[in-house]
């Protein structure tokens, strides 16, 4: 159905899209007994599990359609300069401002690129993208309501809000890196491509930020980090893959 | 020679004993998670599953139990698969799963077209005292599906199978 471009372009796709959500999903469970009040250490723990249950879906389909390695060799048998995820998502979980605000950066754009690729001309995407989209909407509640009532609060949350939203925000832009053949998806309806999600995220982060009461950093004076779509990391991913494959690595054939 | 109609009730009724672990008083049938049930030419049994969440751990646990339960039945092969070709949501909990949800002291999902509103979290009815005055604590409680809620008037935290 789809020539051999178009399918390598998927690839590439799918590929980023499991790495975002792999790798936040080890950041977020990261928080898991640290979060400062309890509702969030369960919080951000339930949002890791979707996470990882959405990064699986996603290779599953290229194991399952596109003839990729099985999503357990995926996920923890590649290089560090084979991981497609964007630099946002590989950052220490910081403080707890600074993971508030990636969580919303993060999920608002997840959220638009799910609701989009629901209607794909790529039928297991389609698919795998009307189940996630209903689970990404509860992420988006939990983060706006966080990131509202902490933009409205004490002198020094809004201070923490918006320090966060400034240190997140060249980031967060490179979540929209294009990739080869990305014209092609989009050509075909399988695929909204980067810059109009770009622009729609630009509008729904927005109008969060205004309603928590906090500036919305001006996008185009920023020079976003790009890099991480095309294998290019920081020095944080490295030892976060060591961990996450600790367990695996002592004995890769083990029955679980 | 197989009778499909009363094989295909006996399959049913078989997966029906099959209960959701974390709730474990619901069964799947009831859960809405079992989407087709197919028996072949050469007397094979096809079940088909969609999870209730992409990173449901109990997935593959609930599999196993669908597959032994249709094979005490005497079928010598029995596929059990989990795929996303039909979604699953809330709406798809029978109403006796939804009395059964509330007797277990969970708050049923409310019923919604097209898409859940977030808005239908925020007053929730108390599964012990009916009140609507209540509020939502955290989207996220003790399982994927669940919301973790206040009462105003009966003073009691409870939670919600969440509308998804």
């Amino acid at each position: 159905m789809f020539n051999t471009d178009t399918l390598n372009a998927l690839r590439r796709l799918l590929l980023a899209m499991a790495d975002d959500h792999l790798i936040i999903g080890h950041r977020n469970s990261e928080w898991t007994g640290l979060g400062p009040i309890l509702e969030e250490d369960i919080a951000f723990s339930s949002i890791a599990q979707d996470k990882i249950g959405h990064a699986l879906g996603l290779y599953s389909i290229l194991y399952e359609q596109l003839g990729e390695a099985d999503p357990d060799t995926l996920a923890f048998m590649r290089n560090e300069t084979d991981f497609t995820s964007c630099q946002l998502v590989e950052y220490p979980i910081g403080e707890y401002d600074f993971s508030l605000v990636r969580h919303l950066l993060f999920d608002v754009a997840a959220l638009i690129r799910f609701e989009d690729a629901s209607h794909s001309a790529y039928d297991p995407l389609a698919k795998l993208a009307r189940k996630v989209k209903g689970e990404i909407k509860y992420h988006v509640f939990h983060a706006s309501t966080f990131v509202k009532q902490l933009g409205q609060g004490s002198e020094e949350s809004k201070a923490r809000m918006q320090s966060a939203l400034n240190q997140n925000m060249a980031l967060a832009l490179g979540m929209f890196e294009s990739f080869e053949g990305e014209a092609l998806l989009v050509q075909q309806g399988i695929y909204k491509g980067e810059a109009a999600i770009r622009t729609a995220w630009l509008g729904e982060v927005g109008a969060i930020v205004e309603e928590a009461g906090l500036k919305m950093p001006d996008a185009e004076k920023l020079e976003p980090i790009y890099g991480g779509r095309k294998g290019f990391h920081t020095e944080y991913l490295q030892p976060l893959l060591d961990e996450m494959t600790e367990v695996f690595r002592i004995d890769p054939a083990a029955e679980w | 020679m197989v009778n499909a109609t009363t094989d295909t009730q006996a399959i049913w009724d078989a997966i029906a004993t099959v209960m959701d672990p974390e709730i474990p008083v619901l069964s799947v049938v009831d859960l809405g998670i079992i989407t087709d049930v197919q028996i072949t030419e050469e007397g094979a049994v096809q079940v088909r599953m969609t999870p209730t969440f992409s990173g449901c751990p109990a997935i593959k646990l609930m599999e196993k139990q669908v597959h032994d339960a249709v094979a005490s039945l005497g079928f010598a092969e029995v596929q059990v698969e989990t795929n996303f070709d039909v979604t699953w949501s809330s709406n798809r909990i029978s109403e006796k799963g939804r009395e059964i949800i509330k007797n277990f002291g969970l708050a049923p999902p409310p019923k919604y077209k097209d898409e859940p509103d977030m808005k239908l979290l925020e007053h929730t009815a108390c599964p012990y005292c009916n009140s609507t005055n209540t509020t939502l604590k955290t989207p996220f409680g003790p399982t994927l599906c669940r919301s973790m809620h206040y009462c105003y008037d009966c003073l009691q935290a409870f939670e919600q199978f969440k509308p998804i």
